[in-house]
């Protein structure tokens, strides 16, 4: 069976001027993303994870090299097909959540698919379904500061999931998390795998890198080793689909 | 486009969802435009309630009522020269002059000759002798008793109609109609009370006496000729120009004018002295736009400059938008209806502020009553929403061209 490709990096570099000094923040990356991989991105601090999460979120540009999104090279791409990329096929979560404080999580929910121009019912239908998949059906008129870490990061979550995106981007997810809620959040992310997601999640952390299916591992801007973990590991509690 | 609409109808909601989330900040914010659209609301309500009581009063003389009266350039009046309309003038322009009908002769005496007295109490009134058809030229009826007639005029009978304030300075109690006041110590038995017509600028507008014309000539005995008011209906409208002409020719040749010399009369339409009032409404309109217009400049920077701290403030919100796909349109989008949400309902306040003002102004002055016209409320909308579009683009775009990366790790 052919593992179909969504996205492809072939010698992505993004070089910075600081001062009177440049730097690589990311030099060759060549890579490729399968649809349903489960793929963890390591390294140690300023080894390029970020940069290269912002590149294939579309809110940066490389400075060398293709990025092709499901075939399209996004260079070619003006500022507002980016925006359309960034509504249709990416799904970002991030570490300390970036949910809008005075919107409720209905209303934060709905927020992507404003952009998208749907109507009110279809937007409010949409993010009633998302949130009632994170478990958070009677939250829906909190807001953020009237919710916990763990709900709000699954608020999070369900914003970047009503938006039916090609992938899920997760910088940090659970790393503003205590273990029990950052257990809740990976259940989730096995959940929305085994139903068919893509996901890249950026994290430092050992256990969370090895329950994706895939690491790759980066230092100084260059992909050092990308290897299949060979025996997904069990679910660090069992049963946790309870608790989400 | 319904994408459009939405996207409108979803920026308005959360414009308002900021603006009243910092209240007080956002009234100070629009306190600029509040004051603006006030003082224009307040100005042109007073202006024009004004107006339209004096266009009225105008539409009740006509448009082919010519008043002719005398005219002293100011030098002359200074050398003590005054130019005088007499009782031979006013014949002459009566039976002398084809296609004019209603002819009443005015005199208007005040000053120290001007009292009217009943049972002790005095009143300086403004006291007019004419002839019957005066009511008709200036749409003065009784509201009670009689306007006077040919014969009270022909007989030199004593008798007038009083302006209802008379009733009020004179303290007449109870039926004022065959009552007798004395009018420069002679008696004058009262057989009519005018309809009120309330004040102009502060003068009370009831506060006069009409006398039969030939009656108030002898009143003022022969020691000096008095100067008339002519005013005449022109029965054909068509032929206004050549009766003025016609009038002018005669004027000039009884009064013994060289040809070089001015006219020592003037004759006015009442489409004219309209007109005059309009120009100087609309002047003082202009001017006090004008003022209002710097205010309303002043408010705009107020709004851009509050604008602009809170695309700082949102710097990191701006930015998880963009991650959740908002193009630079709908930021601009978004903080432009913002902007001009803050104006429209700044011009909202300031309209019913102004209004209210109005209102008070002119009751506490007796100007007639305040009115809104609606091209007051429609410009003074337009007005603020152009303040909002203008003074918010650059804030706007400020916003719309953040960049995403560094908008998100804004702290």
């Amino acid at each position: 069976m052919s593992k179909q490709t969504i996205i492809e990096l072939r010698g992505i570099a993004k070089h910075y001027m600081m001062g009177s000094e440049g730097f690589y923040a990311l030099d060759g990356i060549d890579l490729d993303i399968y649809l349903n991989d489960y793929m963890a991105v390591v390294g140690s601090s300023g080894s390029g994870k970020s940069t290269l999460m912002n590149l294939l979120g579309c809110l940066d540009y490389p400075t060398a090299g293709e990025y092709k999104l499901k075939g399209t090279d996004v260079a070619t791409l003006d500022e507002t097909s980016l925006a359309g990329i960034r509504n249709r096929e990416i799904g970002f979560i991030f570490q300390n959540f970036n949910l809008l404080p005075r919107a409720t999580a209905l209303q934060n929910v709905m927020q992507p698919l404003i952009y998208r121009g749907l109507a009110p019912a279809e937007r409010k239908q949409r993010a009633e379904d998302a949130l009632a998949m994170v478990g958070l059906q009677d939250r829906m008129t909190h807001v953020p500061n009237q919710l916990s870490g763990g709900q709000r990061q699954r608020v999070a979550i369900a914003r970047a999931l009503v938006t039916e995106p090609a992938i899920l981007l997760a910088d940090e997810p659970t790393g503003n998390l205590d273990s029990s809620t950052t257990v809740e959040i990976m259940a989730l992310f096995d959940q929305l795998h085994s139903d068919g997601q893509t996901l890249i999640v950026v994290t430092h952390e050992q256990e969370i890198a090895e329950r994706c299916h895939r690491v790759i591992t980066l230092k100084d801007g260059r992909l050092m080793s990308d290897q299949a973990n060979k025996v997904p590991v069990k679910p660090l509690v069992s049963g946790v689909a309870a608790h989400v | 486009m319904s994408n459009l609409n939405f996207k409108i109808i979803e920026g308005t909601r959360s414009a308002a969802l900021s603006i009243f989330a910092h209240g007080f900040r956002s009234f100070l914010t629009t306190l600029g435009i509040i004051i603006g659209v006030a003082s224009v609301i307040a100005v042109v309500s007073v202006v024009q309630g004004f107006s339209a009581n004096i266009t009225q009063q105008f539409d009740g003389m006509g448009t082919n009522v010519l008043n002719i009266e005398s005219y002293t350039p100011r030098k002359e009046r200074l050398q003590g020269v005054r130019a005088k309309l007499t009782y031979d003038d006013y014949l002459e322009i009566k039976y002398r002059v084809p296609g004019v009908s209603n002819v009443p002769p005015t005199v208007r005496i005040w000053g120290s000759n001007a009292v009217i007295t009943y049972r002790g109490q005095s009143s300086s009134s403004m006291i007019v002798g004419t002839a019957s058809t005066y009511q008709k030229l200036n749409t003065v009826y009784p509201e009670r008793g009689r306007f006077f007639n040919l014969s009270d005029d022909k007989s030199r009978r004593r008798v007038a109609v009083l302006g209802p304030s008379i009733m009020s300075k004179l303290d007449i109690k109870g039926d004022p109609i065959g009552q007798h006041v004395a009018v420069s110590g002679e008696w004058f038995k009262v057989i009519g009370i005018a309809e009120k017509r309330g004040k102009l600028f502060g003068f009370d507008q009831d506060d006069f006496i009409l006398l039969p014309f030939s009656t108030t000539r002898a009143l003022l005995g022969g020691a000096e000729e008095p100067d008339i008011i002519v005013s005449l209906q022109v029965d054909e409208p068509s032929q206004l120009e050549q009766v003025k002409q016609h009038i002018k020719n005669l004027l000039r040749r009884n009064h013994k004018l060289s040809k070089d010399a001015d006219d020592d009369f003037e004759i006015a339409t009442a489409d004219q002295m309209l007109d005059t009032f309009d120009q100087i409404v609309g002047s003082t309109t202009l001017v006090l736009g004008g003022i209002v217009g710097i205010s309303l400049l002043v408010g705009g920077i107020g709004i851009m400059n509050i604008m602009l701290v809170s695309v700082t403030e949102r710097t990191r919100e701006i930015g998880i938008q963009k991650a959740l796909g908002a193009t630079r349109f709908d930021i601009l989008l978004q903080f432009l209806i913002e902007a001009v949400f803050l104006c429209l309902l700044g011009g909202l306040i300031g309209l019913i502020l102004g209004f209210g003002a109005g209102s008070l102004i002119s009751n506490l002055t007796g100007l007639p009553s305040a009115t809104v016209p609606a091209w007051a409320i429609v410009l003074s909308f337009g007005f603020s929403a152009g303040i909002g579009l203008i003074f918010g683009i650059i804030p706007a775009a400020k916003a719309a061209n953040l960049d995403p990366i560094d908008a998100l790790r804004y702290e």
